[in-house]
């Protein structure tokens, strides 16, 4: 079995946001790139699941859609484990373009699992791995919290409102999976780092296809008034507020 | 021409959110001079689907079918998309939740739709179309145009208000067509947790953070959010150590919630917490140091010990709740 995870190249989440040419473009002035918090744990997820010896799972590969800035992000994912890398040199325009591209990328290889993380923290857009999978024609199970193999068979747990559900999915499949699925995201070593730079990252061209959406312009959230204080000694107070001023309870 | 809203049921009822997505439809197609259609996949029984006409939906389509039981994103996006096209619809809306996250983008990329997910507002301009929505995780605003002639919107839960709209709407029965070979997921078998207000829908949210110290002294939490008639969350330090299931987990890796009270006990407000419960109405922070950065997202206040606080807050709610 072959695994693929398509990682988003992210601002650190810490990163204050700033915008430039007239609020019409992200500065990326100083920003530290990440890999997306939900495609770290899946490739976290993908690296178990190939370390397990009862599972057949010959390779992790990891793939992004970016210029060369995304190699290092490419090279920290080949550094916790993945054993070979894909960029499409492209700057990513929107999620439509993304997943297109993406799609390419799956059928010049053959993958049995393609892992996508269910959102990506820039843009929020919960879309790339759910257009990706419409593009393939492949099944897609979405808000996955645990991904097993049994027999090289698939059998996921979904979140669903108030509960969870048992899912099993033909292959090739993808899986868009959130919070529970992996416990914790891993950390590279040194020595994954020294392996990292040997391993493949190969860079593909892009496909022709027009993004669907643009963003013309970008706001900052207005300034809240400050907190109102209110003294430990009078709740009173606080529980008065809530129902008469925030008119909340 | 028609704005096509999808609305998911559970367990063969709708709820708020239900209301809240046709509403939205119903304001679209105004705006759009055209009428509101809405979907329901699966067994709903038609009092139910009535419902949707009071939010003011023009056109009620029910479709049935014994292989859409359970969930199966293929089925479903064929079922929508097929809707779709029936209806000659231009706009899709859909609900930003975990069924609306699987559907929304297989249908935006079988319609050739450009999305604008998780939206607020109606958009702002109809030529281009022009719709906003939070970017870096709540740290700022995009503008985005849908360049496409068919969009796709996903709606945030709580954030639209429900406009009353009583129409006398027909029901049309769908039969849609759904081979053999298109299902390829199954579902073997379904845990619910009963009863359980859900944390989507609580209006009213008592959160705990690392300052409850252990898991044993969640009691005031729960007893605050049950006495305001509320439910539980926590921040991911406490669903990380497993002090809490990682189902209450708010932020930004976890749930997005926009409920009208949001309580914050003994957490610190880290900009990733922040980034899930900024869409409170109103937020209410308790917490031991005066510099915590949850003071300054917070409407209110108050700096003291959780422990001592919590049995106050707990009596002066009680008085007033009863």
């Amino acid at each position: 079995m072959k695994i693929l995870v398509c990682i988003s190249n992210v601002p650190d989440t810490t990163t204050k946001v700033k915008f430039k040419n007239d609020n019409t473009e992200f500065d990326t002035t100083g920003v530290q790139w990440i890999i997306n918090p939900w495609d770290e744990l899946a490739l976290t997820r993908a690296l178990e699941l190939k370390e397990d010896s009862n599972n057949s799972v010959e390779s992790v590969t990891v793939a992004t859609v970016g210029t060369k800035t995304a190699d290092q992000t490419l090279r920290k994912a080949m550094a916790i484990g993945a054993d070979n890398a894909i960029r499409v040199d492209i700057e990513p325009k929107d999620a439509y373009y993304v997943a297109a591209q993406l799609a390419e990328v799956v059928k010049n290889n053959e993958f049995d699992i393609i892992f996508t993380g269910i959102e990506s923290s820039d843009y929020n857009g919960s879309a790339v791995g759910g257009m990706l999978s419409e593009f393939l024609e492949l099944p897609s199970v979405s808000a996955v919290s645990s991904f097993r193999l049994e027999n090289d068979e698939v059998k996921i747990t979904r979140d669903i409102d108030g509960g969870k559900e048992e899912v099993t999915s033909q292959t090739p499949m993808v899986a868009i999976v959130q919070k529970g699925i992996a416990i914790e995201p891993r950390i590279a070593a040194m020595r994954g780092i020294m392996m990292a730079r040997k391993k493949p990252l190969d860079v593909v061209s892009p496909v022709e296809t027009e993004p669907l959406t643009e963003v013309v312009e970008y706001e900052l959230p207005q300034a809240k008034p400050p907190c109102k204080m209110i003294d430990p000694d009078n709740i009173e107070e606080l529980v008065d507020l809530l129902q008469n001023e925030a008119k909340v309870i | 021409m028609a704005v096509l809203v999808y609305t998911e049921n559970w367990d063969g009822k709708f709820k708020k959110y239900s209301s809240e997505l046709v509403s939205y439809a119903t304001k679209l197609a105004e705006m759009l001079g055209t009428q509101t259609v809405a979907l329901s996949i699966g067994d709903v029984e038609e009092g139910e689907l009535n419902q949707l006409a009071n939010y003011g939906a023009d056109k009620v389509v029910s479709a049935k079918h014994e292989k859409l039981k359970y969930l199966d994103n293929q089925a479903f996006t064929s079922v929508i998309s097929q809707v779709a096209e029936k209806e000659n619809a231009d706009v899709v809306v859909i609900a930003h939740n975990n069924n609306g996250k699987a559907l929304a983008p297989r249908v935006s990329a079988r319609m050739k739709a450009g999305i604008c997910s998780e939206v607020k507002e109606l958009p702002s301009q109809l030529e281009p179309f022009t719709v906003t929505k939070k970017v870096f995780s709540g740290k700022a605003f995009a503008k985005m145009v849908i360049k496409s002639d068919k969009k796709i919107l996903t709606l945030a839960q709580n954030t639209f208000d429900l406009v009353e709209n009583p129409k006398d709407a027909e029901i049309e029965n769908f039969e849609p067509e759904i081979s053999d070979e298109l299902i390829k997921t199954e579902v073997k078998d379904v845990q619910k947790t009963t009863n359980q207000l859900l944390l989507t829908d609580a209006e009213i949210v008592v959160s705990g953070g690392r300052g409850m110290k252990a898991p044993e002294n969640w009691k005031p939490i729960e007893e605050l959010a049950e006495v305001l008639g509320g439910t539980t969350a926590c921040s991911r330090p406490v669903s990380d150590e497993g002090w809490r299931s990682h189902e209450e987990h708010t932020g930004q890796t976890g749930k997005i919630i926009a409920p009208n009270l949001y309580i914050a006990v003994g957490i610190s407000g880290a900009i990733q917490h922040i980034a899930g419960v900024s869409d409170s109405k109103c937020i209410v922070a308790i917490n031991n140091d005066k510099d915590a950065p949850v003071f300054e997202v917070a409407d209110y206040g108050v700096v003291g010990d959780a422990f001592e606080v919590m049995p106050k807050l707990i009596e002066a709610a009680k008085k007033v709740k009863s």
